[in-house]
């Protein structure tokens, strides 16, 4: 493999300096994403039918009254996302596997981690999508009122943790026998952290608690994104090796 | 692979001749305490499985970094060991600390955050015997079971501050009382005697089976070779 990036290298540096070439690369692999997406429609509706699927249960599992709904609906909400991050996570890595795009992917000459981030900032940005949509609709639903900058900023960087690992597992699953039925099994136990903070630091922005009692929950997120955005970043070459 | 090493005989002598000693140090040697009465005993191995447990995943995560960063498939063998062996004995620590908790809690179970995170733990390590199972390339699986060991090591600390930030009930036996805590107790130096003396035996029984399920290992991958070699 070193042979190989050796043989990239020139490739890349004829063009422009380093850094530029690899953002190059990302968004490169960011469009293709965009714009298969934007052909097909597949994959963001059905997280958002899946969503508001789950949504749906919620309100009879857990009788969503006016006094059930203010204490509840964090929880609600990033269960809601996680479940539909999953299953995008799922058919986002899947189909790249199923036309062999992915051995495409890996062919092509730049860095592999370049790949990773254009996935993952894909991934982010179909989440990000589904949010934005789920965020009104359950607003408008139980009549609570999520517009709050400080949840919408926990919903976006709760959103890049999850996705940092989740596009990492997602990866690995794809090229399990078991597939679908592994990544949350791998994905669940290892985004905790990530999900109980977002889940804590959303009910405290919408209970109007202080910031001392949130500031906790949101470095926490913080600090989980830094730690597996640049984990993911040094072993997705062993996952990705053939 | 050789016959049996004389030292691993010696060592599995060693901790056998010691979990009998620990046992009747925990019942003869250790007093009763004085609140909780017999039920207390349980405390002792209690801890000692449970570093057992923190042991092996410590050691699996390791292990990882070094199968990755060597690729020697020694390293996912000590690996899937490791987690192999630390998955049974946190599960006896769970228990044993629940039939503690009855009494002392009132309940089996709380969700109190090293409870929490022992099951999260659990669940890591069952994720990863699982992710194992769906791979056939003996190389992919180990690339992949280092990457996640490796992950679950970063992840577990991560979600043991995450729970710790609620209140915690669960006596804390090294430093400062937590006031939450119910069921804290007093250690007399016969009790932290009995303590460390089981931390130690299980640490040796720890090593003694990891030792025998790494030639185990070492066995099932010389017979999988055979298996290619014969079959292709």
């Amino acid at each position: 493999m070193t042979r190989l990036r050796a043989e990239r290298a020139p490739f890349k540096t004829r063009q422009a300096s380093p850094a530029a070439a690899f953002l190059r690369a990302v968004s490169a692999v960011v469009w293709k994403d965009l714009a298969a997406e934007l052909r097909s429609r597949e994959l963001v509706s059905a997280m958002l039918v899946f969503a508001l699927l789950v949504i749906l249960i919620f309100n009879f599992a857990l009788e969503l009254n006016v006094k059930a709904r203010s204490e509840v609906s964090a929880g609600v909400l990033w269960v809601t996302f996680a479940f539909a991050g999953t299953l995008g996570l799922n058919r986002s890595m899947a189909s790249e596997k199923d036309r062999g795009c992915l051995d495409g992917l890996l062919l092509t000459p730049v860095d592999r981690s370049a790949i990773y981030f254009g996935k993952a900032i894909g991934n982010l940005i179909f989440m990000l999508g589904v949010e934005a949509i789920v965020l009104p609709l359950f607003t408008i639903l139980y009549s609570i009122n999520l517009f709050h900058p400080g949840l919408i900023l926990v919903t976006f960087l709760g959103s890049v943790g999850y996705i940092a690992i989740g596009t990492l597992l997602a990866s690995m699953a794809v090229q399990t026998r078991t597939r679908d039925i592994l990544l949350p099994i791998l994905l669940f136990p290892l985004a905790i952290p990530v999900l109980v903070a977002a889940v804590k630091a959303s009910a405290g922005y919408l209970a109007s608690s202080p910031m001392s009692e949130i500031a906790p929950w949101l470095n926490l997120i913080i600090a989980y994104d830094i730690i597996f955005i640049a984990v993911a970043f040094m072993v997705f070459d062993y996952i990705v090796e053939e | 692979m050789g016959p049996k090493p004389r030292l691993l005989s010696i060592l599995d002598s060693i901790a056998l001749v010691l979990f009998v000693i620990a046992v009747g140090m925990v019942f003869f040697y250790a007093p009763t305490e004085a609140v909780m009465g017999q039920v207390q005993r349980v405390f002792y191995f209690h801890v000692a499985t449970a570093w057992v447990g923190m042991l092996g995943f410590m050691a699996a995560g390791v292990a990882g970094i070094a199968y990755l960063r060597t690729s020697n498939r020694r390293w996912d063998i000590v690996s899937l060991a490791a987690v192999e062996i630390s998955l049974v004995f946190f599960f006896v620590a769970i228990i044993m600390g629940s039939i503690w908790a009855r009494p002392a809690w009132g309940t089996w179970w709380t969700w109190e955050p090293r409870l929490t995170t022992a099951t999260i733990v659990e669940l890591v390590y069952a994720a990863y015997l699982l992710l194992r199972q769906g791979i056939e390339d003996p190389d992919r699986r180990a690339r992949f079971g280092a990457v996640y060991t490796l992950l679950g090591f970063i992840s577990v600390p991560l979600t043991f501050v995450a729970i710790r930030l609620f209140r915690t009930i669960h006596p804390v036996v090294f430093g400062a009382g937590d006031a939450q805590a119910q069921g804290d107790f007093n250690m007399t130096p016969r009790m932290f005697q009995t303590m460390m003396f089981s931390v130690l035996t299980f640490s040796l029984i720890f090593a003694s089976l990891l030792w025998h399920r790494i030639r185990q290992g070492a066995l099932a991958e010389k017979v999988e070779q055979l298996r290619l070699r014969f079959t292709q």
